[in-house]
């Protein structure tokens, strides 16, 4: 076990640095942006450019550039954003940070909760009009745009809606943090995780249940039942447990993708200010030291949930371990 | 006494099979088309995934003969046109006087005047979602082929040469799909899109909104997801005992990936067509809502959202009309691809049926 996660580990960190390469590749030679230009601002004599060259390596060799962006990135944690004079970035992720976590977090534990009701409830009545219904609601769930999933929301919350009782409670668009405000934290953040959740909800309900039926028929069910357990007792100690391996590597998976990537939508679309939000402004104002820190960031997590979801696998089915 | 003969009873001539005498003897795919053929779900998704295709086909018909408008990607902010029987200018007077605070009229529901309204540019939205489809479908199946293709090619050479041509190639598939998707084709996008005159390859200088250019973005972004599955077909295909007899044969190493591994993996490929068209059909339309996939004057459903944006409250059919197209064709092309994974391999379906 110890040697595979130290093999792991160092698999990611190749993966990390792999990334950061790319990305310094696409966005370092990118015509019309002069990095020295943006960070000295508009009407800037030659020789303060000149200095501003020397001061960030900017007239060093490529790979150089790159080690001073890295060591300021991680070691001096002092990176500086091209397009907000002196905004620290390393800080200004942190600060995103949290609005992202509490937006993905909140949204997983309601489609994971949900989700494993859902399936199980499907799981134990089978052949009833809960069948097709479920295989409805996943369909459209994974069909669906996220930014339009999350646009329809607002129209609904926001629009004309908003006046009644049903959507008064809804805060204007934005994020309130948790100790600023946990009242409006929960109302701000309630329609986005159902929203993001409404998405995932459907699929993983119904491959739960698929994989609940197909462990039904296996002996050790029968023979757990032969010895007399309770149905329900047979159920969640036994069934569960293994019907919850496809489950839990998909969940890791998705889960990944939605804080390293997926997360920019809903967060464009709701006005929270996490690190989506703020990896699009990086973009679209070509800033690449914040890209390259958003983008570390949305990696790290990626890898990170596949690296659980592996460790995961193994501890639930013992079959799985590397020995 | 009886003897054993007769208490078995007459022979038959024909060898017990166990099978149906309507599937003996006949080749998979035939079974594998006469089970799809049974599927009346996935038949309706079919139809209506080629109906949505058709009537974006026929865009340009619907624009110049239907609602008679010359260009309908041109701003039209100062026509005029009838809604009720009376003319009414396309964009209606704000408070402001100068053009400002300008709203543009809500639907119609006559398909011969602005049948879904105007958008913030004046332009017929109903016009614009038959153009968006043409550019959203194109994408969505151009890139889902490409990338079938490129990931089958690579797959074979990985699978069959084995050794370190497959640990090279999958090592770079993995870092490649390491990088979380959408991040990955928004940042290629965004980069090109800063060649204003045009992205450099090689000779060719290519224009920003072509739209090859989120096609091939899209399909390399998902090439390693494509890959894997394919991949791991070949690997038990190679192994089999058919491909050892051709070796035996003599068969060159062409002939033996085309001629007796690919047609073996040629079912897995099929069942993943229609949901990589599926899944690209939603990247592209999230990228272009970022706009960062199809630029203007192109259009296509993401950009009509994006663009519906800020008249969300006011005229929302801007942004839920393109929207309820893209779960439409998803929710089709879904439905379909999982009718052909059951009819290529209905062993699944009994499966997840129970």
């Amino acid at each position: 076990m110890l040697t595979f996660i130290v093999r792991r580990t160092l698999w990611t960190a190749l993966i990390m640095f792999v990334i950061t390469v790319v990305v310094f590749i696409i966005f370092f030679k990118t015509p019309g942006v002069d990095p020295a230009r943006a960070i000295a601002g508009r009407n800037s004599s030659p020789q303060i450019l000149a200095e501003i060259r020397a001061q960030f390596g900017l007239n060093r060799p490529l790979p150089i550039q790159y080690l001073l962006m890295m060591k300021s990135l991680f070691i001096n944690r002092n990176l500086v954003s091209y397009s907000n004079q002196g905004v620290l970035v390393v800080p200004e992720v942190g600060a995103a940070a949290p609005a992202t976590l509490s937006l993905v977090f909140g949204a997983a534990i309601i489609w994971v909760v949900v989700a494993i009701a859902m399936g199980m409830a499907a799981a134990l009545m089978r052949g009833t009009v809960l069948d097709p219904l479920l295989m409805i609601i996943a369909l459209i769930g994974f069909s669906t745009p996220p930014f339009w999933a999350g646009t329809v929301a607002n129209l609904i919350s926001q629009g004309g809606l908003h006046n009644t009782p049903l959507f008064s409670w809804v805060p204007p668009l934005g994020y309130t943090s948790f100790t600023t405000s946990p009242s409006l934290w929960f109302r701000g953040l309630l329609i986005p995780w159902l929203t993001l959740s409404f998405l995932y909800i459907g699929f993983y309900a119904r491959v739960l249940r698929a994989n609940l039926i197909e462990i039904q028929n296996e002996d050790f069910v029968r023979t757990a039942r032969a010895k007399g357990l309770r149905e329900r007792r047979v159920l969640i100690r036994h069934t569960l447990r293994n019907s919850l391996v496809t489950f839990v590597s998909l969940f890791g998976l998705d889960f990944g993708a939605l804080v390293g990537g997926g997360a920019i939508l809903t967060e464009v679309v709701f006005g929270i200010h996490g690190v989506g939000f703020l990896t699009y402004q990086a973009l679209t104002s070509l800033d690449l030291p914040t890209i390259m820190a958003t983008v570390v960031f949305g990696a790290f997590f990626i890898v990170l949930a596949n690296a659980v979801v592996d460790v995961g696998y193994a501890w639930l089915d013992p079959r799985v371990r590397p020995n | 006494m009886a003897t054993l003969l007769e208490q078995v009873g007459p022979e038959s001539t024909e060898p017990d099979t166990g099978l149906r005498p309507e599937i003996v003897g006949r080749n998979p795919w035939a079974l594998a088309a006469r089970r799809l053929r049974r599927n009346r779900i996935a038949l309706a998704a079919l139809i209506l995934f080629l109906l949505i295709v058709l009537m974006s086909f026929l865009a340009p018909v619907y624009a110049h003969d239907v609602a008679h408008i010359g260009n309908p990607l041109a701003p039209n902010l100062n026509g005029t046109t009838v809604a009720g029987g009376k003319v009414v200018p396309v964009m209606q007077e704000g408070t402001g006087g100068l053009h400002l605070g300008e709203t543009p009229i809500g639907p119609t529901w006559d398909p011969h005047h602005y049948f879904l309204g105007a958008d913030d540019l004046g332009r017929d939205v109903a016009s614009l979602l038959l153009y968006g489809g043409r550019s959203s479908l194109q994408i969505g199946i151009s890139s889902a082929i490409i990338c079938c293709a490129v990931a089958t090619l690579l797959a074979l050479i990985a699978g069959f040469f084995g050794g370190i041509v497959d640990a090279v190639v999958s090592r770079i598939m993995d870092i490649i799909w390491a990088f979380p998707v959408y991040l990955l084709a928004i940042c290629i996008a965004t980069e090109l899109l800063t060649h204003s005159n045009g992205i450099p390859v090689g000779p060719l200088k290519i224009s920003a909104d072509n739209l090859w250019v989120p096609t091939f973005i899209i399909a390399f972004a998902y090439v390693s997801y494509v890959y894997r599955p394919i991949r791991g077909q070949v690997l038990s295909v190679v192994r089999k005992e058919f491909v050892e007899a051709a070796i035996a044969q003599g068969a060159s190493n062409l002939r033996l990936m085309f001629s007796e591994i690919l047609p073996n993996v040629v079912s897995t490929v099929i069942v993943l067509l229609p949901l990589m068209i599926a899944t690209n059909i939603l990247t592209e339309s999230a990228l272009s809502f970022l706009s960062v996939g199809v630029q203007p004057p192109n259009v296509s459903w993401g950009v009509i959202i994006g663009d519906g944006e800020d008249l969300l409250y006011t005229r929302p059919w801007v942004s839920l009309a393109p929207g309820i197209m893209i779960v439409l064709t998803v929710l089709a092309l879904n439905v379909f691809g999982d009718g052909i994974r059951d009819a290529l391999d209905p062993r699944a379906k009994l499966r997840v049926d129970g």
